[in-house]
C-alpha cells in the first residue's frame, strides 16, 4: 500500500474515534505546545541580551578594583580596595597599543537636590570619553570637556530618569544641581537606554568629571574601575590578557589568587547571562518534555487498545492478503498520524501561549521557524517510537487468531 | 488428466495444547483438479478447519507437502503465503468477514489495497462496483456490513474473493449463517462462478445437502480422508434450477 493510502485510512481511523483522539492527543497538544513556548521565551530573552550588549558596547573591557576570584580567602570584593589607581590606567593605555578609548571611573551615591526635588542617584566619574567608550549619547546639551576634566570643574550630565525626576517641567541644561551641598552645573542630559541587563534602571546616574568627584565629592586618590574599548571585536581577548598580565606586574601579583583587581569583558558577562538562561530554558524544557513523553505513552495506550478491537479486522486484512509489513506501516501511520495532528495543534497552542505571555507579563518571546520544525519532527518521532509497539504487536498476529477472535 | 491446481501429500498437523498433542492432522493426501467444484466434509474436529486453514495458506503444514499450481508452498514464509493468498486464493468465511464500518465498495476494494499494483482510487472502484453488480448488489455498494442483510453480506465477501481474479475460491461454511433460500442463491454464485468462469472452488462443510452442490466430495475424520467420490449426476443439485422452482419473494429488505 503506498504511503498516502496509508495515512489516508489513518486519518480516517481517527476521525471514527473523535473523542478518544482528540483525548489521546491532548497529551502531545500540551507537551508540544510547551515545548514551543520554552524555546519562543527563552530566544526571546537571549534577543534581549544581544540587543544589551550591543546598547553597553561589545569592545568593552572592565578592570575593577577587588577581585571576585579566588576561592579559600577573604576579599572585599569591588570598591573597598584602594589600590587600583590612575597610573594603572594610564600605564595600560599606553603600553598596551590595542587599548582603544577609555575612562577611568569612580562612583558613590549621593542625594541630589534641584529646587524642590531631591532624588538618591548613582554619581559616575569619568572622563570626556567616559561617553563614547560606555555607548551613552547625549539628548540634550554638551558633553563635559577635557579641561573640565583636568581643573576638576562641577559640571555634570544627567541621566533620562534623574533629568525627569528633579527637572519634571523644565529644561535641566544650564540649571544647577546641588551634590552633597555642593552646586554642579548641569550641562546636558543623556538618551535613555532604558532596562539593564539584570532589570536596572541604567538611566538613574549622573555623570561627572572624575577629578570633581574623587577628590571634591569621595576625597580618595584611587579610581574604582577603567573602562577600556579594544580596538576591534576581535581583539577583546588578547587585550584583556594583556591588561590581566600588565596589571599583574605593576601589582606584584602571582596568579589570580592574589590579584586585587579583575578583568572582565562585556561578552564574558553576557555569556555567563545566556548560560543562565538556557540553565533556566533547560529545566523548563525538561518538564516540557515530561509531557510529552506522557502524551507518547498515552498514544501507546491507546494503539494497544485499538489493535485489542481490531483484531478482527487485522484478520480479515491478513487473509486478503495484507503482509507484516502492510499491517505494521497501518497502525504506525495511526500512531504518527494522531503524534502529528496534536503535535500541530500544539504548535498552533504555544504561539497562542507565547504571545499570551507578551501581552499579559510582558516577556519578550520570539518564535522562530527551527523550533517548529523541532517540535513537528519531535511529535513525529514520539508517534513512531511509542507506535513501534502496539504497530509490531498487530503485525506479528496469527491470521488464524486473528479471524477467530471474538 | 491436467496438472492438479492443488495436491498435498502425507499433511500432518499438530499443536501443542498445553501438556497435549492434538494431531489434526494425520497424513492426508489429497489432488484437486482446476476448474473443479470440490467439498469438504466432516464433522467438527475432523480436522477440516485446519485443513482448510493449511490450503488457504493461512497456516504451515507439521509436515508434509503442499503444492499449490505445481509450486511446493509448505515452507512458505508469512509474506510470502499472504502475497500468494491475495492473488491466488479468495476466502469467503461463514461469518462474512467484512470489515465493519466500511462501505460495500470499499469491503470489496481491500484486496487490491494489498496486490502491490498500485491501482488509481477510480480503477479500484469501478473493478470492485463491476464485482457487486456480478453477485447483484450493485445498489448496496455504498451500505456498511451493518446495513446489508447476511445473503448481502456474504455476496460482498464473494466479490471481495474474486477481485483479484483468483484460481480458487475457499469457502468455508458459507452458508452456515443463512436461511435456506439465501443459502441457494449464495451457492448459485458459487456455481456460476465454477462453471461459467472456471473457477476452482472448494467448499467446506459439516452439511452433507449442502456439499451436494459440488461434483466430488471428500470426507474427513480424525484427520484422515474417509472417502473420496463424486458426487453422483443424479444427486447432484443445481442451485439455480432449484431457485427457479422456488415461490418468488418480495425482494430483500
Amino acid at each position: 500500500m503506498g504511503i498516502r493510502e496509508t495515512f489516508r485510512l489513518a486519518l480516517r481511523a481517527i476521525r471514527r474515534n473523535k473523542v478518544r483522539s482528540a483525548l489521546t492527543m491532548l497529551g502531545v497538544i500540551i507537551g508540544v505546545a510547551s515545548v514551543i513556548a520554552m524555546i519562543a521565551l527563552g530566544s526571546g530573552a537571549r534577543a534581549v541580551i544581544d540587543e544589551q550588549i550591543q546598547s553597553q558596547g561589545t569592545t568593552l573591557i572592565y578592570l575593577s578594583a577587588g577581585s571576585f576570584g579566588g576561592p579559600g580567602r577573604a576579599h572585599g570584593g569591588s570598591g573597598s580596595i584602594t589600590t587600583l589607581t590612575m597610573e594603572d590606567a594610564e600605564a595600560i593605555a599606553r603600553e598596551i597599543p590595542t587599548v582603544g578609548l577609555w575612562t577611568p571611573g569612580v562612583r558613590g551615591r549621593a542625594q541630589l537636590i534641584a529646587g524642590n526635588n531631591n532624588w538618591n542617584s548613582q554619581i559616575e566619574g569619568g572622563n570626556e570619553d567616559f561617553l563614547a567608550v560606555r555607548n551613552w549619547t547625549i539628548a540634550e546639551g554638551a558633553n563635559f570637556t577635557a579641561r573640565d576634566v583636568l581643573v576638576a570643574e562641577k559640571v555634570c550630565l544627567l541621566g533620562a530618569t534623574v533629568a525627569t525626576t528633579l527637572f519634571p517641567d523644565q529644561d535641566p541644561v544650564g540649571q544647577v544641581i546641588r551634590v552633597r551641598n555642593m552646586p554642579f552645573r548641569v550641562v546636558g542630559v543623556l538618551a535613555a537606554k532604558g532596562q539593564g541587563q539584570w532589570g536596572q534602571d541604567q538611566d538613574d546616574f549622573v555623570a561627572a568629571p572624575w577629578t570633581t568627584v574623587q577628590k571634591k565629592l569621595l576625597g580618595i586618590n584611587y579610581i574604582h574601575q577603567v573602562s577600556f574599548t579594544a580596538k576591534t571585536s576581535e581583539l577583546v581577548e588578547p587585550t584583556a590578557v594583556a591588561i590581566t598580565r600588565l596589571m599583574r606586574s605593576r601589582h606584584r601579583s602571582p596568579g589570580p589568587e592574589q590579584d586585587d583587581f579583575s578583568v572582565r569583558t562585556v561578552e564574558e558577562m553576557a555569556a555567563t547571562r545566556v548560560q543562565m538562561a538556557s540553565t533556566m530554558n533547560g529545566l523548563l524544557m525538561s518538564v516540557a518534555s515530561v509531557s510529552l513523553l506522557v502524551g507518547g505513552i498515552g498514544i501507546m495506550n491507546i494503539m494497544l487498545v485499538s489493535v485489542t478491537e481490531r483484531t478482527r479486522e487485522i484478520g480479515v486484512r491478513m487473509a486478503v492478503g495484507a503482509k507484516t509489513g502492510d499491517v505494521l506501516k497501518q497502525f504506525l501511520a495511526e500512531a504518527v498520524a494522531l503524534s502529528l495532528v496534536g503535535g500541530l495543534a500544539g504548535i498552533f497552542l504555544g504561539i497562542g501561549v507565547s504571545e499570551a505571555i507578551t501581552k499579559s507579563l510582558g516577556w519578550p518571546v520570539l518564535i522562530t521557524t527551527s523550533s517548529i520544525v523541532i517540535a513537528f519532527a519531535f511529535s513525529a518521532a514520539v508517534g513512531i517510537f511509542f507506535g513501534w509497539y502496539p504497530a509490531r504487536k498487530a503485525a506479528n498476529l496469527d491470521p488464524i487468531e486473528a479471524l477467530r477472535y471474538e | 488428466m491436467p496438472e492438479p491446481l492443488i495436491r498435498v501429500v502425507d499433511l500432518k498437523r499438530s499443536y501443542a495444547l498445553g501438556d497435549v498433542v492434538v494431531h489434526a492432522l494425520r497424513g492426508l493426501s489429497l489432488e484437486i483438479a482446476p476448474g473443479s467444484f470440490f467439498a469438504v466434509v466432516g464433522a467438527s474436529g475432523s480436522g477440516k478447519s485446519t485443513l482448510m486453514n493449511i490450503l488457504g495458506l493461512l497456516d504451515r503444514p507439521t509436515s508434509g507437502h503442499y503444492f499449490l499450481a505445481g509450486e511446493d508452498v509448505s515452507g512458505f514464509d508469512r509474506d510470502r503465503r499472504a502475497e500468494l493468498r491475495n492473488k491466488k486464493i479468495g476466502f469467503v468465511f461463514q461469518n462474512f468477514s467484512l470489515l465493519p464500518r466500511t462501505t460495500a465498495l470499499e469491503n470489496v476494494e481491500l484486496p487490491l489495497l494489498y496486490n502491490g499494483r498500485g491501482h488509481r482510487p477510480a480503477e479500484r472502484h469501478a473493478k470492485a462496483l463491476s464485482l457487486l453488480r456480478a453477485v447483484g448488489i450493485a445498489e448496496r455498494a455504498h451500505h456498511t456490513p451493518n446495513q446489508l442483510s447476511g445473503g448481502q453480506q456474504q455476496r460482498v465477501a464473494i466479490a471481495r474473493s474474486l477481485v483479484n481474479d483468483p484460481e480458487l475460491i475457499l469457502a468455508d461454511e458459507p452458508t452456515g449463517n443463512l436461511d435456506s433460500r439465501t443459502s441457494v442463491e449464495i451457492m448459485e454464485i458459487l456455481q456460476r462462478l465454477n462453471r461459467e468462469h472456471g473457477i476452482t472452488v472448494l467448499l467446506i462443510t459439516h452439511e452433507h445437502d449442502i456439499a451436494e452442490y459440488a461434483t466430488r466430495v471428500v470426507t474427513v475424520r480424525d484427520g484422515r480422508i474417509l472417502t473420496d467420490e463424486p458426487v453422483p449426476v443424479t444427486r447432484r443439485r443445481d442451485a439455480a434450477a432449484e431457485l427457479a422452482a422456488l415461490p418468488p419473494v418480495e425482494a430483500e429488505a
